[in-house]
C-alpha cells in the first residue's frame, strides 16, 4: 500500500485552521501566508475528516492504494477547462 | 476520500468567483458540501433539483451550485418553493434559509408550510445571529448571548425550532451540526426523500459576528464547542443535567402525504365524479 497523498488548493483555502486543529495525525499547519499547508503527509491515515469539513472544498486526499492516479494540479480547476455552461436560447 | 472534494467540484458553477464569499471558518460551505453529497447519494439528476434561497449569507449558497436555483426576497423562500412544488410536483424542491430568514421575517410562512405539509425540504442554517447585516440579535440568539443590538446580553428567550415545527405539524424535523457532518448528510438525505414538509436545522458557527462577541477566540473554538455541546437525542434524553447541551438527530417522523399529492388525488377524484355523472 502506497502512502496517501494530501493536497491543499491554496487559491481556495482561507486559512480557517479547521483541518490543522482537528486532524488526528497533525498533517496540516496554517502557514504565515494564512493558508493551510501539508507538513506531515506521511502520517495521513485517510480518516476522512478533513475533506467534508473543509468549508472551501480546498483539501484533497488521495488514498495510497490508487498510486497510479496522476497527481492533481496544485491549483483549483481552471474554469476554461470545465464543460461550457448551457447556452441560453435567445 | 479524494472523491468527496472532486464530487463537490463537479456540482459547482465554475464560472462564479471562488473561493466562496463566506468568512474564514464559516460553516455554510460545509452545509453546501453536505447538500451536494446527499443529493448525489439519492441519485437525483441536477435538472430535477430546485434550490430556493432567501436573503442572507445562506442565500449565497444557491449561486454556487449547478442545480435549478432561485434567489428570492427576504423570508419568502418557502412561498416560492411552495409555488414551484405545486406547479411541478416531480421536482425536488429544497429551500435554503438562514435563521432570520426562516424564523423571523418568514416565520409565518414556515409554520403554514409545516401545517399544510407541502413537499418541500427546508434547510435552515442557524448561526444564532444576523450575520450579513452586521450582527444584530435574531430570534434564535440564545438567552444571555451578546450581539451588537444586545450588548448587555439577550433578554428574550430563543425559539425552540424543533418544538415549533413539531407543533405546526411538519412531517419531519431534524437537527444537525457542521461538526457532525456525516450525520448531517444522512439527515438531509432522509429529509429529502420523506414526503411532506421536512425541516433540517443545521447549526453553523458564525465566528465573525457571533463568536467574537461571545468569548470564542477562533472559528476552531466554535467547532470545538459544537463538538462538546451537541449529542444524539437518544443520549440527551437520558441526561439529568441538560444545561448547555443540545440534542441532534431526527425528532419528528410522521407519515403524511404532501399537499401536492393530496391535491392531485382530489383532482383525480373530481374528474372521475364528473366523468361518471356525464
Amino acid at each position: 500500500m502506497g502512502r496517501n497523498r494530501v493536497v491543499v488548493y491554496p487559491d481556495w483555502c482561507k486559512g480557517c485552521g479547521i483541518c490543522a486543529a482537528f486532524c488526528p495525525k497533525k498533517v496540516f499547519a496554517v502557514g504565515q501566508d494564512g493558508k493551510a499547508r501539508v507538513v506531515n503527509e506521511e502520517a495521513c491515515v485517510n480518516c476522512g475528516f478533513c475533506e467534508p469539513h473543509c468549508p472551501d472544498f480546498a483539501v484533497l486526499v488521495i488514498p495510497g492504494e490508487t498510486d497510479q492516479t496522476p497527481c492533481p494540479p496544485e491549483t483549483a480547476p481552471d474554469p476554461a477547462e470545465q464543460p461550457a455552461a448551457k447556452e441560453v436560447k435567445p | 476520500m479524494a472523491e468527496i472534494t472532486q464530487l463537490i467540484h463537479q456540482y459547482l458553477r465554475h464560472n462564479k468567483k471562488f473561493p466562496l464569499v463566506f468568512c474564514p471558518g464559516c460553516g455554510h460551505g460545509i452545509v453546501l458540501g453536505s447538500l451536494v453529497r446527499s443529493v448525489h447519494a439519492l441519485g437525483l439528476p441536477k435538472d430535477d433539483v430546485v434550490i430556493v434561497a432567501g436573503i442572507g449569507c445562506s442565500g449565497r449558497i444557491a449561486a454556487y451550485v449547478d442545480f435549478n436555483t432561485v434567489h428570492t426576497t427576504h423570508g419568502r423562500a418557502l412561498t416560492v418553493a411552495t409555488g414551484i412544488k405545486m406547479a411541478n410536483p416531480k421536482l425536488t424542491v429544497i429551500a435554503v434559509m438562514g435563521d432570520g430568514d426562516a424564523f423571523s421575517i418568514g416565520g409565518n410562512h414556515l409554520i403554514h408550510a409545516a401545517r399544510r405539509n407541502i413537499g418541500v425540504t427546508a434547510l435552515v442554517l442557524n448561526n444564532f445571529i444576523y450575520g450579513m447585516t452586521g450582527g444584530q440579535c435574531s430570534s434564535t440568539t440564545p438567552e444571555g448571548a451578546y450581539s451588537h443590538t444586545c450588548p448587555q446580553g439577550q433578554l428574550e428567550s430563543a425559539f425552540d425550532i424543533v418544538e415549533l415545527t413539531r407543533a405546526a405539524g411538519a412531517a419531519g424535523v431534524s437537527r444537525g451540526t457542521v461538526y457532525h457532518v456525516k450525520e448531517l448528510d444522512a439527515l438531509l438525505a432522509e429529509a429529502i426523500s420523506r414526503p411532506g414538509f421536512n425541516l433540517v436545522e443545521a447549526l453553523t458557527p458564525c465566528f465573525t459576528q457571533y463568536g467574537r462577541g461571545n468569548g470564542f477566540k477562533s472559528a476552531v473554538e466554535m467547532f470545538k464547542w459544537l463538538k462538546a455541546s451537541c449529542l444524539p437525542v437518544e443520549r440527551y434524553e437520558k441526561l439529568e443535567d441538560r444545561t448547555g447541551k443540545l440534542p441532534i438527530g431526527t425528532f419528528v417522523r410522521r407519515d403524511v402525504a404532501g399537499l401536492e399529492t393530496r391535491w392531485a388525488n382530489m383532482r383525480q377524484a373530481l374528474a372521475a365524479k364528473k366523468g361518471g355523472a356525464a
